[in-house]
């Protein structure tokens, strides 16, 4: 597959149609990948890559991207599809600067899975069949697919491409995934127990706002939290709650755009599972307002940007169970 | 060398803990590594390393400074500080326990930073040698030998035993407490784990890493080259780099209005974030090229230049495995060199 997409690059350079690629950057390992913009073919034959580590969603890199002269081509996963869509939705990429070519993906591998199961030292994997080998200092491990994977994937929404302007294989599906279960267990908690849940995941956070800065619905110009004149601006917060308050906030903020592309759960080097957050809106959206997803188009009318007489009425939390 | 038998490691934690609070990794929720406070049945934990270093010890991520009272033309000036308790952490790697002599020159020059120093006075550091490096480990690079850790007191664990050495005063005095668990012992099982140590960390990735290109280098030179551009171009000005780094030292200090009188405190800050510095001019590095240059720059360059040469990172990895985007000092110094070739 890289191959190919790096040939597809080199033609669309050469050809005049893009004068940039964005993509994916080799590193020291064999897993440390970084986006990266090439701007000729020998900087693609040198150092472009695509492989079961590719994980960053390039999407929000297009918000500037796009800005500049010229026209980047762009590699979009599936979940990423949706991602650049709804940034189309938003008017936050300049689409005509744009060539996007979607990419099939069959998971990326998430390092932490292997560390939880005490690999480390990791200096080389291979794929064989359903098995990744992994080559450390210490010795071998041979491992199932399925446990390398990151959550996101084993639990993919959808391998359908909803934008391109043109494809690399053939397209996918939307899934019936299993994304809900989690957020289902969380709400069979009782209130207490809920809140012991996220005041402890919360509790690990060190405020580096990788989950933020990496979202692509999260695209102000200057975060309120940033701004020393908002007069919320958030430094250091006064006491544990209040840091707690700033993820519930920020979920708040991207319901209803949030497309569960699962990157903001990806960065976090606390492993906060902030998808369950963002999922447990998209669940609720869902239920109240009609299957709803982010990013699938670029027209339909969001369910929490509109009113119509059928919405729920703010009483369906008390029907629901909440008494808080 | 004191030699403690492993099936009473407990009973030594516990005798600590007993007059002053204990701190070791031990594995989070999450399945990571932190330094979190040892109670009865909390187990250590050996893997290499934690994910938040251990300079939070010393220079929290947010602590109140002092607190005033305004009542008419006069300020009442409050010390707010609480921490006046001894404490003792375990397990600190090497990479770690240097990372405290690189904070010690910023902090213990003068002026003294006092709430630093007061913290350092209260701490007995028990440092943990390596057996097993990761892959993202370059200690070496900086002169540190992980098999033969600084720090109030050095240990080694192996098989069936903990060793001890201790290398201070402070040391000595806490050894000294658990002295009935402590046999004296030979020292051939630490050497030879030592030895064994020292096979894996030649054969590590980043063995050879070095620091050659930027000793006594011309700033300008390293400042003006044109490498920064690529470098910083994905870099999503986070932070995550600086938060996890045991040798990131940036502060802010602010003041907070509670209604009930002012409340000023000290925060972490990071030289990747649009409000750094920012001053009635605003900010005055503009462009995330040039925040991304000053993290490195500082480490690589400036640091060394006012610090006889010691350099501002200590090879931990922890901007290696954390980066969103895997960009890092090692990829930093590496593009850096390769230029001149
Ligand atoms: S990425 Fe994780 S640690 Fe960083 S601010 Fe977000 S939740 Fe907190
Ligand atoms: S909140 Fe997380 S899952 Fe949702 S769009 Fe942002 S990064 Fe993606
Ligand atoms: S710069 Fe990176 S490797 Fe160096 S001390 Fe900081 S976190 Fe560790
Ligand atoms: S170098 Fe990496 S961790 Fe540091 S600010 Fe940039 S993206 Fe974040």
């Amino acid at each position: 597959m890289q191959r190919i997409m790096a040939e597809k690059a080199k033609e669309l350079l050469q050809n005049g149609t893009v004068n940039r690629v964005l993509g994916w950057k080799k590193g020291e390992f064999v897993y440390d990948i970084t986006p990266a913009v090439f701007n000729n073919t020998e900087e693609i034959d040198a150092e472009f890559v695509y492989d079961d580590f590719c994980a960053n969603n390039l999407s929000k890199y297009l918000i500037k991207e796009s800005r500049k002269e010229g026209k980047v081509l762009v590699f979009l996963k599936p979940c990423d599809t949706y991602s650049f869509n709804q940034l189309l939705k938003e008017h936050r990429i300049w689409r005509d600067h744009v060539y996007a070519v979607g990419i099939p993906c069959d998971g990326k591998i998430d390092l932490d899975c292997l560390k939880k199961q005490d690999i480390q030292g990791i200096v080389g994997i291979e794929t064989q069949n359903d098995n990744f080998i992994i080559h450390t200092l210490y010795g071998d491990h041979t491992i199932a697919k399925e446990d390398a994977l990151a959550e996101r994937c084993l639990n993919c929404k959808s391998k359908k491409h909803v934008i391109y302007d043109e494809l690399i294989g053939r397209d996918g599906e939307v899934l019936d995934s299993h994304r809900f279960d989690m957020v289902e267990k969380i709400e069979a908690m009782t209130p207490d127990e809920r809140f012991a849940f996220w005041r402890g995941e919360f509790s690990r956070c060190i405020r580096c706002n990788a989950c933020r800065n990496v979202c692509p619905a999260c695209s102000c110009e200057n975060c309120v939290f940033d701004n020393p004149k908002s007069g919320i601006a958030n430094k250091a917060a006064a006491d544990s709650f209040e840091e707690n308050m700033f993820h519930i906030i920020r979920a708040f903020h991207v319901a209803g755009r949030c497309t569960d592309c699962g990157e903001c759960s990806r960065v976090c080097p606390q492993n906060i599972p902030l998808h369950l957050l963002n999922r447990k809106f998209i669940k609720d959206i869902n239920e109240f307002y009609g299957t709803y997803q982010a990013g699938e188009d670029t027209e339909s009318r969001a369910p929490l940007n509109i009113y119509n007489t059928e919405d729920v009425e703010p009483s369906i939390v008390y029907k629901k169970g909440g008494n808080h | 060398m004191k030699k403690l038998s492993l099936a009473n490691l407990d009973a030594f934690f516990a005798k600590i803990a007993d007059k002053q609070a204990l701190y070791m990794p031990i594995e989070n929720k999450a399945g990571q590594l932190q330094f979190q406070r040892w109670t009865e049945g909390a187990k250590l934990s050996v893997g290499c390393n934690t994910v938040r270093s251990a300079k939070d010890f010393f220079f929290p991520q947010t602590e109140n400074l002092v607190d005033f009272k305004v009542k008419g033309k006069e300020i009442e000036i409050i010390d707010s500080r609480t921490e006046k308790e001894d404490f003792v952490i375990f397990g600190v790697r090497a990479c770690d326990v240097r990372s405290f002599a690189i904070l010690d020159k910023v902090f213990l020059s003068n002026p003294v930073d006092t709430y630093y120093k007061s913290r350092r006075e209260h701490g007995t550091i028990i440092s943990l040698a390596c057996t097993h490096p990761e892959e993202t480990c370059f200690c070496r690079t900086f002169g540190i030998d992980a098999t033969q850790p600084e720090g109030d007191v050095a240990s080694w664990i192996t098989e069936d035993a903990v060793y001890f050495q201790p290398q201070s005063d402070k040391g000595q005095k806490l050894l000294e407490k658990c002295g009935a668990l402590l046999e004296e012992a030979d020292e051939s099982p630490v050497l030879r784990q030592k030895q064994q140590t020292k096979t894996y960390l030649d054969k590590l990735p980043l063995a050879t890493l070095s620091t050659k290109h930027f000793e006594n280098k011309d700033q300008l030179e390293v400042f003006n080259s044109e490498k920064w551009a690529e470098l910083s171009e994905a870099c999503l000005g986070c932070g995550t780099c600086t938060f996890v780094c045991p040798t990131c030292q940036c502060y802010d200090i602010r003041d907070f209005d509670t209604g009930k009188g002012i409340k000023r405190f000290r925060c972490w800050d990071s030289c990747m974030y649009s409000d750094f510095t920012k001053m009635a001019g605003g900010q005055p590095r503009l462009t995330q090229l040039e925040r991304f240059r000053q993290r490195f720059m500082h480490k690589l360059v400036y640091f060394p230049i006012n610090n006889d040469g010691e350099f501002g990172c200590v090879g931990c990895g922890r901007c290696l495995k954390k980066c969103p985007i895997s960009m890092n000092i090692v990829k930093v110094m590496k593009t850096l060199e390769g230029e001149e070739k």
